[in-house]
């Protein structure tokens, strides 16, 4: 407006004319349908009509007279000879024509499809996902490649002037299949679209079928007294392991004092995979018990230290020991959780270990190694400011060079190693 | 309301119908139902996990002027639904297991609502123990609670308004159910049946003889539903989901730190294209 002032122009000016024309075609649009189906297609119409508004109304024409025929028909579909009755649509008297409708959905090949199909494979080069692609009524491919290597097949046979001399033709020693050959992609399809969960149970199983042949190895292994040879879990041992899980559990046990240390801890430390098996084997359980179960094996390889430490942390960080709402996706990410928190533990424990092997150095004759040691004891200070509530982390950093008077909840932080060699036992991890 | 409890003597608890003739089903098609029916009793359904919520706890009232020294609260144990919902369909039968010093201690709830109540003076731990139907299982499953009379906060008297109510929620899973189980439960509000496999069919469902003469076996409607407490798995869900998202922010930094303690790349004095001489 302020513009049109500014450049002397009239005011009410063609603009405006146009905003108030459309207001009112909108109100008035619907030709040939009533209102409502109007609205249905969202009020506006689209710029492409798909159907005439006026072809919605008159449809058949006046010169056409339609009469319906109550007559027979035949299918080429069939081989039998069957006659139906069926109402005709007869114009003006003269009946259809052609094939009854459906029979071109019959999966009969005719020499004119074949010659289609000869003449795509010869300029696409065999490339059958190309040919199903162009090929004008829709066959599958294999279909394509049944017809395609029976028909060669068929004509290699004719053509040979004696069976032995194709008898090592791939095409007559190995005919295509096409039942195995659906059945291959299907099966290859499903494997793709595998979801998580199922890759998960595949590998539940398996894990389980692998801890029961090495536990029955070490049976073996124990009874003859010989070294027990590691086994190679095939998959026909998969099957054998669905079977029989409950009795592996007693000839591990029996064999705990036999030497044969190599496949021993395999037996010993529980897979989360051979837990999940084993609860699948019971009728019914508590979550709370699943649960519990799965906490226990992945804190297995834990010491008794480290599970407290664990337990300390779900508690910093606000979270029930044991879930209050215990629903399968809680139960899961409680696990994930404690999962989380001893990888987080582990790593704390490296980067201890690691600035003790610093300081070691720093306490020693070399003075001028100014860059490592700085930085881890800058490393401490930024991660007791960065993480305020973490407190866990950043207490221990404060703590690595104060002597120790009584134990506190950091009982376990290592002093630097040449300070006192510390014990490391196989559990405490 | 007063709320009715069936208990015997254990002795008298008939032994699980393991022996009996099949049971006509409450829907029959034609003969092959029968077939598939038994087929469908050992068929099992692998990779569906059934799973029924569940809220056992205890609720306990002071009786004020009511109350004797033998008797200062009257209380109820009981198994629910967590959504309310009818727990016969897949429970047959309770058995609450109480203190010794009470009459007949072995209570047996043979139909849903699965409660009890008592008047007494003590707490204890009562053992609840749940019994299926004959085409679930014939494990047992137990559960303990420990009956809670006084209220945490011990200021003051105690009232008889407000109950001292604890619950528990769990969930009973059934791992890899039969055919006829999934059947009949498939659309029960009380059940959770995970999304079925594409292209699965399922024997006509076979109903169990009780189901006639049940009564409304819910806890909807309960006269003792305004103490249930709610467990809402989001709650949870959140604090575990914040709490991974901590650990999972120190674990990030404390490996940066970690591989730049294993020293920093070397320099190298190699030509990187940008030397021009």
């Amino acid at each position: 407006m302020d513009a049109k002032d500014i450049l002397g122009l009239p005011k009410n000016s063609v603009t405006q004319e146009k905003k108030s024309r459309p207001q009112k075609d909108s109100q008035r649009k619907p030709d040939g349908i009533s209102r409502e189906v109007y609205a249905l297609t969202g009020g506006l119409a689209p710029l492409i009509p798909a159907i005439e508004a006026s072809q919605l109304k008159k449809r058949p024409p006046s010169d056409e007279k339609i009469t319906w025929q109550w007559l027979p028909f035949t299918n080429s579909a069939r081989k039998d000879n069957l006659h139906l009755y069926h109402w005709v649509r007869i114009v003006n008297g003269v009946p259809p024509t052609g094939d009854y409708s459906f029979a071109k959905y019959n999966k009969m090949w005719t020499k004119e499809e074949t010659d289609q199909l000869f003449e795509l494979c010869q300029s696409f080069d065999l490339r059958f996902i190309v040919i199903a692609d162009r090929f004008p009524s829709s066959r599958t491919v294999e279909e394509l490649k049944d017809r395609y290597y029976s028909v060669a097949r068929a004509m290699l046979i004719a053509r040979a002037p004696s069976p032995g001399d194709i008898s090592g033709h791939p095409l007559v020693k190995e005919p295509y299949n096409v039942s195995q050959e659906t059945e291959r992609k299907r099966a290859l399809s499903m494997v793709l679209s595998q979801t998580k969960q199922q890759e998960r149970k595949d590998a539940e199983v398996l894990a389980e079928a692998k801890r029961i042949t090495e536990s029955r190895m070490v049976a073996r292994g124990a009874e003859e007294s010989e070294l027990p040879v590691p086994s190679n879990a095939g998959p026909e041992s998969a099957e054998r392991a669905a079977a029989i899980p409950a009795d592996t559990v007693s000839p591990s046990s029996n064999v705990q004092q036999h030497p044969s240390a190599a496949v021993a801890p395999s037996t010993i430390t529980v897979d989360n995979a051979s837990i999940l098996a084993s609860l699948r084997m019971l009728r019914v359980y508590l979550r709370t018990y699943a649960l519990d179960q799965m906490v226990q094996a992945a804190s297995s390889s834990a010491g008794l230290r480290t599970i407290k430490r664990v337990e300390q942390t779900l508690q910093e960080l606000g979270v029930n020991l044991k879930p209050r709402v215990p629903t399968k996706a809680v139960c899961a990410e409680h696990l994930e959780l404690r999962r989380e928190i001893l990888t987080l533990l582990n790593l704390q424990k490296q980067l201890q270990y690691k600035e003790a092997e610093g300081s070691s150095y720093r306490d020693g004759s070399y003075a001028d190694t100014p860059g490592t040691p700085k930085h881890l004891s800058h490393g401490g200070d930024q991660d007791r400011t960065f993480v305020p509530d973490m407190s866990f982390a950043g207490e221990r950093m404060g703590k690595r060079d104060q002597k120790r008077k009584a134990p506190g909840r950091l009982s376990e932080a290592p002093l630097p190693a040449h300070k006192r060699p510390r014990k490391s036992k196989a559990a405490d991890l | 309301m007063s709320l009715t409890t069936s208990s015997r003597k254990q002795g008298e608890n008939q032994p699980d119908d393991g022996a009996s003739p099949a049971k006509p089903p409450r829907i029959k098609i034609g003969k092959s139902s029968e077939d598939s029916d038994k087929k469908g009793a050992h068929r099992r359904v692998k990779d569906v996990e059934i799973c029924v919520p569940i809220v056992y706890g205890t609720i306990a009232f002071y009786l004020g002027r009511k109350a004797s020294e033998s008797q200062s609260h009257k209380w109820t144990v009981y198994v629910r639904g967590a959504t309310n919902e009818d727990l016969g369909v897949v429970i047959k039968r309770v058995v609450f297991q109480l203190h010794p010093s009470f009459n007949n201690p072995t209570r047996v709830l043979e139909s849903p609502p699965f409660e009890l109540s008592e008047c007494g003076w003590g707490e204890f731990e009562i053992g609840i123990s749940l019994f299926f139907h004959n085409d679930i299982c014939d494990k047992q499953l137990d559960l303990f609670h420990h009956l809670k009379l006084y209220p945490e906060d011990e200021s003051g008297p105690q009232t008889t308004k407000k109950p001292v109510v604890v619950e528990s929620y769990n969930e009973i899973v059934y791992p890899d159910p039969s055919e006829n189980f999934l059947a009949r439960v498939q659309n029960h509000p009380a059940v959770i049946v995970p999304r079925m496999p594409a292209g699965f069919n399922l024997p006509y469902p076979v109903s169990i003889e009780s189901v006639n003469e049940r009564e409304k076996g819910d806890t909807k409607d309960h006269p003792l539903s305004q103490w249930f407490m709610n467990f809402s798995e989001a709650d949870e869900l959140l604090k575990l989901a914040a709490a991974r998202q901590q650990v999972q922010a120190h674990i990030v930094k404390l490996r940066r730190q970690l591989s730049v303690m294993d020293g920093p790349p070397p320099l190298s004095k190699q030509p990187t294209g940008y030397d021009y001489t």
